[in-house]
């Protein structure tokens, strides 16, 4: 059967009607007509809620007691789909997490789209689709969002933001400023995972591998232990530039010397592998689901029990140590019982040649 | 396999040779590494702090990245700038400066540059593109001959027309030479470069072991090659005697793979090659023989009107023949750092200024 | 070109300057290209060098439990 002669609409199975070979145009863009059905065809049957539904211009939200935690990231990965997630998924998760490491309980999110001329508004629906499914997993409603058209060439398919507000209530002090002599550098998970899979991903270099990325929501995992443990110092996402990044970040707002060790760092095989064949260190490539905590060492057990038991914990581990050391710096103690400094990145990864 | 890779980090086979290690040293030794890969694993992990204190390690021009004669990487960005170029390059040359700019900023500025892995994915580009011309930046020690010297035979077999190689091919042997054959040269002892060797064998070596009166000792590149080829050398740096050695004897031989060889032969020939940093050393590279020289990028691209200049501050040179090292330039760390290089050994990851870079700061207090 | 596992990453790998390499052999490889293979005999030879030297270390020290008396 031709194309022409099939009816521009796709099977009554598909839950959202789409015309065949339908694509973004900037009139889609333009806040008329083409925009409002793509709203009600694409975004609305998917994020629906009352405050969404409602269709202002703005979503009104009754408060709490506590700080309101308010955060936004902006999320262009290449390519829009990855093994394990996509750009959807990510930029759920991504702000979901960044609440939720305040110790804030995420409640509410906002997305704007900037979408490319010609885009497949079959993958746009995808993209939301899985938006749809973290939401829900995360628990957070959609309350507000916006859709703009650029010309071709003037986005990579699809750009997203995402703003997030949570409350936190005043008795949690968690923060980057708060790790403490002595206390215990935990990891919820294997390393690199996210980073290598979207590299492999991208196709320029011709790897077959298992490797997905890991992103996902953390809010439930971290609520848990907020509510289980005595005391927690910090809590951390390592996401771009990975945990060596993280972990001087938070070396330099607590003026303490962290130092890891290499052998207790989860690593998955391929993972590890594939940095070695590139000349990658795991320790600086990104992560999207993984949450390091500094707490007390006479709780590390514990919390160590608590992480094994989730889903996404369970190959948590102790990797290091706040020393007693003045210097502020994070260190390495490697495999064979060398000591290394993990410095800042400077610019962007490369794969080496030897 | 009854064994595995991780077997050679094992670290207690590490402490045992480390102990040997620092029982047979008595006197103080200065040992140049030749590869740009064991720099790299010598500062990952932090093995340079475990070698008995009287041992320098000193870390020689074994970077292919940081020896590219500016002048090459100039060509290269001028040939990348080109509308019906795409350019492809092993990544960390991507970030080298040449006399303006770097391969990286043509890539911002629109040009089509393309990292690959191998010499072989840019074949593939080629046949994906028939209307481009594909570049390949063929740059290496002996370790990447036989792979850049193959994806030339593959072009030719399959009858393709716009591949072409810009090539900077080096070996190590003459530049050992250069460096033991200095007035000022300082090395007592090499670890000659383990997969080098496995290509070429380690005949060549022989003469210049005989020559400079100066052990020579192939080694690998896990923690325990390592430190197994150090000891091995300054075990005879003690007893003075001054052979050629074998530490990575699970995959070099004297010979090497003949096959490998007959890729490179029937392909390149002996050229002089301009060693950036350190200037020509006679036939110390190779080139396209002339029943190949169609696939030569120097020829087919004009790049006349190159005009080379290189930066007054930067000591690579110094830095790459074990001078001086990385901190005793006066732009390290101040105007030179990895996201703005002044040259090339701090571009590269197994530069040894990029090296000190990373993995010897201090910290702030 | 035939496939080459890394360790969980399998990447085409041309193998052309090892024509003795078998099914299940190790290589090492460069840039997309095996430059030798692995030799089990050589690799284990190595290493029982260094685990002998370890195994006289730890009787010098008197680390070793097995020793009589």
């Amino acid at each position: 059967m031709a194309l022409q002669d099939q009816s521009i609409f796709e099977n009554a199975s598909c839950p959202i009607l789409l015309p065949h070979d339908s694509r973004i145009v900037m009139g889609h863009g333009s806040g008329g007509r083409m925009t409002r059905d793509l709203i009600r065809q694409v975004f609305l049957p998917l994020f629906s809620n009352p405050a969404l539904d409602a269709a202002n211009d703005f979503a009104s939200i009754p408060s709490q007691d506590g700080e309101l935690i308010i955060s936004t990231d902006n999320h262009i990965v290449s390519p829009l789909f990855f093994p394990g997630g996509d750009i959807g998924r990510l930029a759920i998760c991504g702000t979901v997490n960044d609440i939720a490491v305040s110790g804030a309980k995420p409640l509410y999110l906002t997305a704007g789209f900037i979408i490319e001329e010609g885009f497949l508004i079959e993958e746009l629906a995808r993209i939301v689709s899985s938006m749809k499914s973290a939401l829900e997993e995360s628990g957070v409603l959609m309350v507000a969002g916006d859709t703009k058209v650029v010309e071709k060439g003037k986005a990579d398919g699809v750009f997203i933001n995402t703003t997030g507000v949570g409350w936190r209530s005043n008795n949690f002090i968690i923060g980057g400023a708060n790790a403490r002599p002595g206390d215990a550098v935990l990891i919820s998970g294997t390393l690199a995972d996210h980073g290598i899979a979207v590299l492999s991903a991208r196709g320029e270099l011709a790897l077959e591998s298992s490797i997905q990325s890991d992103v996902a929501p953390l809010n439930g995992l971290i609520d848990t232990l907020l509510h289980t443990l005595p005391e927690i110092h910090v809590f951390r996402d390592p996401t771009r530039g990975g945990l060596a990044t993280t972990l001087n970040e938070i070396a330099h707002q607590s003026h303490v010397e962290i130092v890891l060790d290499e052998k207790t760092i989860p690593l998955s095989l391929p993972v590890k592998t594939c940095c070695e064949m590139l000349g990658f260190d795991p320790l600086y490539v990104a992560n999207e689901g993984k949450l390091v905590i500094i707490l007390p060492e006479k709780d590390a057990n514990a919390a160590l029990d608590i992480l094994k038991r989730h889903k996404y914990g369970s190959q948590a581990a102790s990797i290091g140590s706040i020393t007693y050391g003045k210097k502020t710096r994070v260190l390495l103690k490697t495999l064979i019982g060398g000591t290394r400094i993990l410095d800042l990145l400077s610019g962007e990864m490369l794969p080496r040649i030897c | 396999m009854t064994f595995s890779q991780d077997d050679f980090r094992d670290s207690s086979l590490v402490k045992t040779a480390l102990d040997e290690l620092q029982r047979i040293t008595t006197r103080p030794w200065v040992i140049m590494e030749i590869c740009g890969g064991q720099t790299h694993a010598i500062m990952q992990y932090g093995l340079d702090q475990l070698l008995p204190p009287s041992l320098e390690l000193v870390h020689g021009p074994g970077c292919p990245v940081c020896v590219t004669p500016l002048e090459l990487v100039d060509k290269a960005i001028a040939i990348a700038y080109r509308p019906d170029v795409i350019f492809c390059s092993f990544g960390d040359m991507l970030r080298v400066p040449g006399s303006n700019e770097d391969l990286f900023s043509v890539r911002a500025k629109g040009g089509q540059v393309r990292v690959v892995y191998s010499p072989l994915d840019a074949i593939q580009v080629a046949k994906d593109n028939p209307k481009k011309e594909v570049v390949f930046f063929a740059i290496g020690f002996e370790t990447t001959a036989p792979v850049n010297a193959a994806s030339v035979l593959q072009a030719e077999n399959l009858g393709l027309k716009n591949y072409s190689v810009l090539v900077s091919q080096v070996c190590v042997p003459p530049a050992m030479e250069a460096i033991l054959s200095s007035p000022s040269n300082r090395v007592q002892g090499f670890l000659a470069a383990g997969h080098v060797c496995s290509v070429m064998g380690y005949w060549e070596y022989l003469p210049l072991a005989e020559k400079y009166k100066i052990p020579i000792v192939i080694t690998g590149f896990e923690p325990l090659d390592l430190v197994s080829g150090i000891l091995q050398t300054v075990r005879q740096l003690e007893n003075e005697t001054y052979i050629v050695e074998n530490a990575y004897p699970r995959v070099v031989t004297q010979l090497g793979n003949r096959s490998a060889l007959t890729m490179i032969n029937k392909v390149y020939m002996p050229v002089d090659r301009n060693w950036r940093g350190i200037g020509m050393i006679p036939m110390s590279g190779w080139g396209l023989r002339s029943e190949y020289a169609q696939y030569d990028a120097e020829l087919r691209f004009d790049t006349s009107g190159i005009q080379v200049m290189e930066s007054k501050v930067c000591i690579a040179g110094e830095i790459l023949r074990g001078i001086k090292k990385p901190f005793e330039c006066p732009a390290f760390r101040v105007e030179c750092n990895p996201s703005r290089p002044l040259g090339a050994p701090m571009v590269s990851s197994e530069g040894a200024c990029s090296a000190y870079y990373r993995y010897s700061s201090e910290g702030s207090d | 070109m035939a496939k080459v596992d890394f360790g969980g990453v399998i990447r085409e790998t041309c193998l052309e300057a090892v024509p003795e390499a078998n099914l299940g052999d190790y290589v090492i490889v460069h840039a997309g290209f095996a430059l030798n293979t692995l030799s089990e005999e050589d690799a284990l030879e190595t290493l029982e060098i260094f685990r002998q030297m370890e195994r006289l270390s730890e009787l010098e020290t008197g680390n070793n439990d097995i020793l009589p008396g």
